[in-house]
């Protein structure tokens, strides 16, 4: 039996591929980006509030820091306990034109000794994990000089 | 400027792992923080509770919890919640209330009864709470948001791992003069070092515990301190609660993302800076007027970013300060003299009282061996998840 393909979050991100983007809102009348996605109302206190509009993020940024997670995290992340822990790194991206910065797992194999602050990077469409009827789709940073 | 109120009385129950409940912890560190004091819990006009999200209906009510635990006797109540800045608002809510005159004399209590292993979020599916969400999205726990923050640091201003271990060498040493602390031995920066990775760059000797503990104070008008006989009592002169300014544009918890500066510039000055200054702000005291610090130190990165968010040196020289060991007893600027969190653990409600109980010994020439010589003037600083500023100044 195939598995359904569920974002593990409704609206954050959108396409396959070279096409897969992070998605956001643009306040139409203060140009402020959202991510995540503010859909109700622009939180720049100096603005009065424009339409939110969907615009998708930048598809490569640059490393502004870098970590890992050496230890099984707690519910409500998902990890199969009868397998043993294998670390991932968690890679914080500065969007130039944005100007924002956004947190993300990297791909599979790469790991924290793998990467460098400053280093670009590309989001490109991974899996968070998979139960009997769902693969929960995700985000992930790639580094864009390898291809892991 | 706003007008001083009196710290009359302070008291801990000791941090550790003792299984037992936060009400446990919280009542007897406010019978310790009355009995320094010199007063009776009847004496008291009013009580506010530092929360705690981990023990269940009664934290969430923790004014009234530690109030029926006293035995009731009709005092005003309040409880506050801001996360790691609990302590800190509850010590605001009191002191605005002895400045705008509903109460002459208050009890601040805050308490916990910490799990074991990493916090984590409250239960359910929450796909709008950002708490969740990092678990859920990403499995980014509190220490991978240090980790963050610390190979920031290596590559911005060429800290290394070892600077980190010099902050747990200086504050475990500290920790092992301080008889509330739960780690009273000292650490070697070997043991740092071969202690295991938890969030690269940082190790497990790097990143703070979670503790179980109580902390106390009774503040009062310096009215009511000099009737009851307290003459020179140290005195809380400023308490910072700010919140961050749009755009706040560093990466924190529990935030996936920061604000975009894409369309407003973000302020001069990151938030954690912002915290102090408006501390300072109020006291009219500056950096270079403090006897001592005491910061929040979750990590041992963390702890260097809070000795330039204070202002105790500039950017990127906050490890030059701990290697010169202008930070440690007997030097210029001593910070975390109480052993600070890698000595504690976190006991969320309870720690930013904790700071003031630090502050208080010190200030009275009582804190024994880890006594920082001639403390006139001391600071607190912390912040709560979430955005909230906490920091607490206090002179004698």
């Amino acid at each position: 039996m195939s598995r359904t393909r569920t974002p593990v979050v409704a609206g954050w991100f959108t396409g396959e591929g070279d096409g897969f983007r992070l998605l956001g809102t643009r306040c139409a009348a203060c140009a402020s980006v959202f991510f995540p996605r503010e859909d109700v109302h622009c939180r720049n206190p100096g603005c009065a509030g424009g339409e939110l509009q969907e615009v998708p993020l930048s598809r490569r940024g640059r490393i502004w820091s870098y970590t890992d997670s050496r230890y099984r995290p707690p519910s409500p992340y998902v990890s199969d306990p009868e397998l043993p822990w294998e670390p991932y790194a968690l890679i914080a991206v500065e969007l130039e034109s944005e100007r924002i910065v956004v947190l993300g797992q990297a791909v599979p194999g790469i790991t924290a000794a793998d990467l460098a602050v400053g280093m670009a990077v590309e989001v490109v469409p991974g899996v968070l994990g998979e139960d009997t009827e769902t693969t929960w789709t995700t985000w992930h940073w790639r580094p864009v000089e390898v291809t892991a | 400027m706003t007008a001083d109120v009196a710290v009359l009385g302070v008291g801990m129950h000791p941090w550790g792992k003792w299984g037992r409940g936060f009400v446990e912890y919280g009542t007897a560190a406010a019978r310790a923080a009355l009995a320094d004091a010199g007063l009776a819990w009847r004496d008291i006009g009013s009580i506010v509770g530092a929360d705690t999200v981990r023990g269940g209906y009664p934290g969430y009510v923790a004014g009234a919890t530690f109030a029926k635990a006293l035995g009731w006797q009709g005092a005003r109540v309040a409880s506050v919640y801001a996360a790691c800045a609990s302590g800190a608002q509850a010590v605001a809510a009191a002191r605005a209330q002895i400045l705008a005159g509903l109460a002459d004399v208050v009890l601040v209590v805050g308490a916990d009864a910490a799990p074991k292993g990493f916090f984590r979020p409250a239960g359910g599916d929450r796909p709008e709470d950002p708490d969740w969400l990092r678990f859920r999205l990403l499995g980014a726990t509190n220490p991978t948001y240090f980790g963050l923050y610390a190979r920031r640091r290596m590559a911005v201003f060429g800290d290394t791992p070892e600077d980190f271990a010099l902050v747990k060498v200086k504050n475990a040493a500290l920790g092992a003069l301080n008889p509330y602390a739960r780690y009273r031995k000292r650490v070697t920066a070997e043991e740092v070092a071969a202690s295991q990775v938890v969030a690269d760059p940082l190790r497990l000797l790097d990143i703070c515990a979670t503790s179980d503990g109580g902390a106390a104070l009774v503040l009062s008008s310096l009215e009511f301190a000099r009737r009851h006989g307290a003459h020179r009592p140290v005195r809380i002169r400023a308490v910072s609660t700010v919140t961050p300014r749009y755009p706040s544009t560093v990466l924190d918890l529990p935030d996936i993302a920061t604000d975009s500066a894409a369309a407003v510039a973000p302020a001069p000055e990151p938030f954690r800076a912002s915290i102090a200054r408006a501390a300072y702000e109020e006291a009219g005291i500056g950096p270079e007027e403090l006897s001592l610090a005491e910061v929040y130190d979750l990590s041992t990165a963390l702890e260097l970013q809070w000795y330039e968010d204070l202002g105790l040196c500039g950017a990127g020289e906050a490890a030059k300060l701990l290697r010169e060991g202008a930070t440690a007893l007997g030097g210029r600027i001593p910070v975390n003299a109480s052993g600070g969190l890698a000595s504690f653990g976190e006991a969320v409600p309870a720690q930013a009282i904790a700071q003031v109980c630090e502050l208080t010994w010190q200030l009275r020439d009582a804190a024994g061996d880890r006594q920082v010589a001639h403390a006139r003037v001391g600071i607190t600083a912390n912040q709560g998840l979430f955005g909230h500023g906490s920091s607490v100044i206090a002179v004698r």
